[in-house]
């Protein structure tokens, strides 16, 4: 399907080779086409269609952003993060900007529902002079938002192809890949050839020159220049220059409300969203909860690692080293690099993470994740968060390993921190969400109740002291809201595989790193005296039997381990509740801890740490002097 | 008047951003000083939605209230009607 790109279109824009830190591999004499779009433009699908079956997915160094690489081909087609323009705001901009600026060619997706706002992103392309080709998606709604478009007054406008798509339907796809070679420069904004010119001996390239004359401080200081401060004049002048064009090729035939925008008026009434919210989060847990949690890791980590792995690499091993050596242990002892860490990794952890990105991917495709952080909003303010913060809360209850990687989309430091310490401390993550509820079922309705109260009232106090006591203000919640649309079953997959990959990917050799320290632990007998050490606070303070001190050093190794370990013991249903209560805001496990630690650094990782020991020690010991 | 002062359905005028970096972003999903928006709906306690023709945008509370407004009349449905 690939053809050959024999019109090589000059770049005008020379000297893009010291972009740096793009990490992406292009061979040589391959050109680089560039798909840009704003996010929910369905830019993924025509990833899909120029890469056929061979896709790269790395993360781009130093962020989770993953970036999907393909051949097309002689020359290379490179997927980037959505965005609503090229600058420096956050991560997604970063890379996007990146990869932009070392574009040969650039494919713009934009949504024929949507110019005003998209338009804007195509002009900017077209200002930094990058050979551009327009694929005007959505082609198939326009008409029922009673809207007619003048496909080719737009192209007329903009100067560069603009090719009308559907492509959910499949439709333009192949008119897109066969306009590449058409690929030009737009008709830039005359008022900005002065400003640029002179920008552009100081820089060399004009898509560079651009950006910094919009004052992106990280493109300004790679050429050792000042950035700009004509930001806000130039997007004045594009924003009026989009709306004119929209005025002159768009014209409202009827303002009808569709059915997706009725319902998306009801997912935002506090009447009907409150009860279509609890509806949607049931389903998930039932997919995610019940499904995946129970069913599946059943079979992926009783049957199939614990059933058949297990003892096949034990009955490789024990013969060459035996369990007993300390070695064995290691290798293939209760907490061995080979048995527990693997069963871990494989038979739990892949499918619960990989549910619960589908779970994300299903609701972000649907359009329903930027109105369920609109309804949240006000609540997470009061914690020092905004709508946003909803994603790693909701992933927390999946892995809070996975969660705490999450938390780098926030916009602010403060709020990553706060959201971290949440995470690290009141989440109860779904290994141990499971043992959990067995345990409380076992004592009954009003135990339930205190254990959720006490659980809620210590996340909502933590954020609240950590919203007072932690300098400078969150940032606040600006977010488009997509039309609704019934998620594509084949991108929620891919979107779900790649985030997956990608978490193991950084996750795993900490799963390791902890379970070797375990490891070492048990065989020099620190492990014991741990224990040991712990008795006279587990018997005297919390009024637990002497064993449960196990339970709470086997929650540093896996979460459900701590609480899984409460199981054997006798308890009194307060026992239960103050146990129970202990062990959620007891250290998460190894990993998660490892992770914490990469995130936050040292200064903000030991004070989150100790204080979810006190937080848990503290709270315990102080409800079972009160109600043993 | 303060943007977290209209009503659902309510149309005004932008007059002021106040945040530098709200600025930016409403210029890019379209919304300026001096452009005309209608109140989709609000969250009670929570974020103002605006609906510029077939965009809808949600804004935080806080940031609703650093944003000066002016009344221009309701929005077409509703103007058609009284």
């Amino acid at each position: 399907m690939a053809r050959k790109d024999t019109a090589v279109v000059k770049t005008t824009h020379g000297g893009h080779s010291h972009t740096g830190s793009l990490a992406l591999d292009v061979p040589e004499g391959s050109k680089k086409i560039v798909l840009v779009g704003n996010p929910n433009v369905g830019k993924s699908v025509f990833f899909n269609y120029f890469s056929g079956l061979y896709v790269d997915v790395s993360n781009y160094p130093g962020t989770t952003i993953e970036i999907s690489q393909a051949r097309y081909g002689k020359d290379a087609v490179i997927d980037t993060p959505g965005i609503y323009g090229v600058s420096s705001f956050n991560d997604e901009e970063i890379v996007a900007r990146d990869i932009i600026l070392s574009a040969d060619k650039v494919v713009n997706v934009i949504d024929a529902v949507h110019l005003e706002r998209d338009l804007f992103l195509t002009v900017q392309l077209i200002d930094m002079g990058l050979p551009l080709i327009v694929a005007l998606n959505f082609m198939d709604e326009v008409e029922e938002h009673g809207l007619k478009i003048d496909v080719d007054l737009l192209s007329d406008l903009l100067g560069v192809p603009v090719i009308p798509t559907a492509a959910i339907r499949k439709q333009g796809l192949a008119e897109v890949a066969a306009a590449l070679p058409e690929a030009r420069e737009g008709h830039q904004d005359p008022f900005l050839h002065k400003k640029l010119h002179e920008m552009l001996s100081r820089v060399g390239s004009q898509p560079e020159a651009l950006i910094v004359l919009e004052g992106d401080t990280y493109v300004a200081a790679r050429h050792g220049v000042s950035p700009g401060n004509d930001r806000e004049e130039i997007y004045v002048r594009r924003r009026e220059r989009v709306n004119d064009i929209v005025s002159h090729v768009v014209s409202d035939v009827a303002l009808t409300e569709t059915i997706r925008q009725k319902v998306g008026r009801l997912v935002l009434n506090p009447v009907a969203g409150i009860p279509i919210l609890a509806v949607i989060l049931y389903g998930l847990y039932q997919l995610v909860g019940v499904l995946i949690a129970q069913i599946v890791v059943g079979v992926t980590e009783g049957q199939i690692m614990q059933g058949y792995w297990e003892p096949f690499i034990r009955g490789i091993v024990e013969p060459v080293i035996s369990q007993k050596t300390a070695l064995g242990t290691i290798l293939i002892g209760e907490f061995g690099v080979l048995t527990m860490t693997i069963t871990y990794l494989l038979g739990l952890l892949l499918p619960l993470v990989l549910g619960f990105y589908m779970a994300l991917a299903l609701m972000e495709d649907s359009g329903y994740l930027p109105r369920l952080a609109t309804l949240v909003d006000r609540v997470l303010n009061a914690i020092g968060l905004n709508g946003r913060a909803v994603v790693p809360i909701i992933l927390g209850f999946g892995c809070v390993t996975m969660a705490t990687i999450t938390t780098r989309l926030l916009g602010t430091e403060r709020e990553k921190t706060i959201a971290t310490a949440i995470l690290q401390w009141a989440i109860p993550c779904s290994a141990q969400l499971g043992v959990i509820t067995v345990l409380l079922a076992r004592i009954g309705g009003p135990y339930i109740l205190l254990y959720i109260g006490i659980i809620f009232m210590t996340l909502a106090v933590i954020g609240t002291v950590l919203s007072r006591a932690l300098p400078g203000k969150s940032s606040p919640l600006l977010i488009d809201l997509p039309p609704l649309r019934l998620p594509r079953p084949d991108n929620v997959v891919r979107k779900a595989v790649t985030r997956t990959y990608a978490f193991m990917k950084e996750a795993t050799p900490w799963f390791f790193v902890g379970a070797l320290v375990v490891s070492v632990m048990q065989v020099t007998g620190m492990l014991n005296a741990w224990q040991n050490a712990w008795a006279p606070i587990t018997t005297g303070w919390l009024k637990l039997p002497k064993e449960a001190a196990i339970a709470f050093v086997m929650g540093l190794v896996r979460r459900d381990f701590g609480a899984a370990g409460l199981f054997e013991m006798s308890l009194t249903p307060m026992q239960t509740v103050v146990s129970l209560v202990t062990i959620t805001l007891f250290v998460p496990c190894i990993a998660s801890l490892m992770i914490l630690f990469k995130e936050r650094g040292l200064k903000q990782a030991v004070p989150i740490w100790i204080g979810s020991l006190v937080l848990a020690f503290g709270l315990g010991g102080i409800l079972a002097q009160l109600l043993i | 008047m303060c943007l977290d002062q209209i009503k659902a359905g309510e149309e005004v005028v932008i007059k002021e951003i106040l945040d530098n970096a709200a600025k930016t972003q409403f210029i890019r999903f379209g919304i300026g000083e001096g452009s005309t928006v209608v109140c989709h709906s609000k969250i009670p306690f929570g974020p103002v939605i605006l609906k510029k023709n077939r965009q809808e945008i949600a804004v935080g509370r806080e940031l609703a209230r650093t944003i000066t407004v002016e009344r221009s009349g309701y929005g077409k449905k509703r103007h058609r009607r009284g």
